[in-house]
């Protein structure tokens, strides 16, 4: 990230994201309290707040990687109850990289990115590694699709996992504090690329902690705490101009090293 | 402004020469310390006095010809070979069919058959591994069913009750390996479950069969099966025997394949879920291979153990390897060379457990993605 201007927002779509009333407990530990949120197609927000706000727990709710007890969450039309069925459309169109890349390290680059494909999408085998290696060309290590995900980096590894949702075409990416594992000459190469993905218009969420990304790529940045959303704005006026007082002294914690 | 100085890594040297070699490893690793020295003297004053005795007797001196004891009698110095010798098809195919030299193809060819189509697969660059496994655990059973049971195809019905030797010990442990492991994993996946049900009845299931000794299960599979069973139903004692094996074989192997489940990440699942793939899918493709790598070697732990154990049917009337290579060295012919029977029983248990522990360590090696190169 060369530049510190902001990416030009484009139009945004309608609602593919719809958020409602959501509360969660951890047995009697209420760990989302009363979330709203809309998302629209393109839009791209950042998740930031202290460790233990929620806002992991916030995007794993949004493809049932964790169940809500109250509350509505409505992806792309469809809303996500008990119905395997629902969850599993939903899977497909909504895409997660997470902290530590969760690779399967018993397939190669290439068999990582065309599983899912070949099964949940039926697509043939060629056709499957095709489109594998174009988007591990887009992440720049299609030279690594034979190899093994230990053999990898762990930027190289990062770049695969987002090569291997995004050969499942989704809608919507989350990302999962994706940057947080990994050493500090790494974070660029794996940042590089989720910029890529904004330029293309993908709608993205985004639990991280790096606030030059934010600047650069989002539209909206979301501050938690609590597993309530204390504050949200544009990236602007949110760090140069935050309207509680939880929200300064979180930023003047992360800003000040 | 200076200059920007260039950074040159510093060329690798060779480590001190005093630190490589033989004679170097030896003054580190057997005499590097006082109690050291002692323990490697005292270990080569054990090995001098005990191997070349035993050498002696076991082969230099040993008898190996001749169709009676009179030969070992005159040569009481070595070891009685002749016996084994002699006794070699009723220790290694049984009874019924040492008694029928007409018979004798029907195991020799069962073994050969198994050992064609194992060897092959033992190597990494044999072509066509898939059909070859298909074969040895698909086919290869049906072909011992009909080539060894017989009754079909003008091929003689043999008596189980009269298998015996080497021949029972094989059929029992590799029905009880083959059945084992399919019905172990379902065991652990369903004792991992969400639900509550499917989890209990795994649960009852294991820990019932893995607090039970085999002697009792093989007892009670003896006495206790055909009561169940409507008066004229006759059940097979080799069946019963295998029945018997398979479910306690299945509740360790269960608790193997579980110890690999419980080693693999979440995040694994968790990753297989985002993409879409249901219970089966990632089961099959994503934890299952995963932890079935962790576990191999305490599954093969099991196996090993369930090949010696299959020695405990001599409980219900069996005379398995062990037991018929002690029937035989009681015979009056043999009276006396239990040793050399014992022996002989030993190396044969010894060399497929051996084997089935260097192919799982092969196996690991080969399975190890995680390596760097």
């Amino acid at each position: 990230m060369t530049t510190d201007t902001h990416m030009a927002s484009a139009e945004l779509g309608d609602t593919i994201i719809k958020i409602d009333e959501l509360n969660k407990w951890y047995g009697q530990f209420h760990v989302l309290k009363d979330i709203s949120l809309d998302v629209k197609r393109g839009e791209r927000i950042v998740i930031c707040g202290p460790s233990g706000s929620g806002k992991s727990t916030l995007i794993r709710c949004i493809n049932r990687l964790e169940t809500h007890q109250e509350g509505l969450i409505v992806v792309d039309g469809i809303e996500l109850t008990e119905d395997t069925k629902h969850i599993n459309d939903i899977r497909r169109e909504v895409g997660m990289v997470f902290q530590h890349f969760n690779l399967f390290p018993h397939l190669t680059v290439l068999e990582n990115c065309t599983l899912a494909p070949i099964w949940v999408r039926k697509a043939s085998k060629r056709e499957a590694e095709e489109i594998a290696m174009r988007y591990l060309d887009r992440v720049k290590i299609p030279e690594q699709a034979k190899k093994y995900p230990g053999q990898l980096s762990g930027g190289q590894q990062q770049r695969v996992a987002i090569a291997r949702s995004l050969c499942m075409n989704p809608r919507v990416m989350l990302f999962d504090e994706p940057t947080s594992a990994l050493d500090p000459e790494m974070i660029a190469e794996v940042l590089d690329v989720m910029v890529g993905l904004a330029e293309d218009g993908m709608t993205m969420l985004c639990v991280t902690h790096e606030m030059g990304f934010a600047r650069k790529v989002a539209n909206r940045v979301i501050f938690m705490d609590g597993g309530q959303i204390v504050e949200q704005n544009e990236p602007e006026e949110f760090f140069n101009n935050p309207q509680n007082d939880r929200t300064q002294l979180f930023l003047s914690q992360i800003l000040q090293h | 402004m200076s200059e920007i100085k260039i950074f040159i890594p510093a060329p690798d040297r060779s480590p001190p020469s005093n630190t490589q070699g033989p004679i170097a490893w030896a003054r580190e690793n057997l005499f590097g310390s006082i109690s050291s020295s002692i323990a490697t003297i005292l270990f080569f004053y054990l090995l001098l006095s005990y191997v070349p005795p035993f050498v002696e007797w076991a082969f230099i001196e040993a008898n190996w010809t001749g169709t009676d004891r009179s030969v070992c009698e005159a040569n009481a110095a070595g070891a009685c070979w002749t016996f084994i010798n002699v006794r070699l098809e009723q220790i290694l195919f049984g009874l019924y069919f040492a008694s029928k030299p007409e018979e004798l193809w029907r195991p020799i060819l069962i073994f050969i058959l198994f050992f064609a189509l194992l060897l092959p697969l033992l190597f990494e660059r044999t072509p066509g591994k898939k059909w070859l496994s298909v074969a040895l655990l698909g086919i290869f059973p049906i072909v011992f069913y009909f080539v060894v049971y017989g009754g079909s195809f003008g091929i003689p019905q043999s008596n189980t009750t009269q298998w015996g030797g080497f021949l029972l010990t094989f059929a029992l442990a590799f029905v009880g390996i083959l059945l084992a492991l399919p019905i172990g994993i379902l065991l652990a996946l369903g004792r991992r479950s969400e639900l509550p049900v499917i989890r209990s009845i795994c649960v009852v299931y294991i820990e019932f069969w893995r607090g039970t000794p085999l002697i009792t299960i093989l007892f009670m599979a003896s006495v206790m099966l055909p009561l169940f069973f409507p008066a004229g139903v006759e059940f097979d004692k080799v069946v019963r025997a295998m029945i018997g094996i398979t479910l306690f074989q299945s509740a360790y192997t269960a608790e193997a394949v579980r110890g690999g489940l419980a080693a693999i990440p979440k995040g694994q699942a968790e990753a297989a879920m985002a993409l879409g793939l249901g219970y089966w899918r990632r089961t099959v493709f994503i934890t299952l291979p995963q932890a079935l790598k962790i576990s191999i070697p305490s599954i093969v732990n099991t196996f090993i153990a369930l090949f010696k154990d299959t020695s405990l049917v001599s409980i219900i009337g069996l005379l398995d390897l062990l037991n018929m290579a002690q029937t035989a060295a009681r015979s009056v012919e043999w009276r006396g060379y239990d040793i050399e029977g014992y022996l002989f029983a030993g190396f044969i248990y010894w060399a497929f457990c051996y084997g089935m522990s260097r192919y799982s360590q092969n196996l690991e090696r080969k399975l190890d993605t995680n390596r760097r190169n």
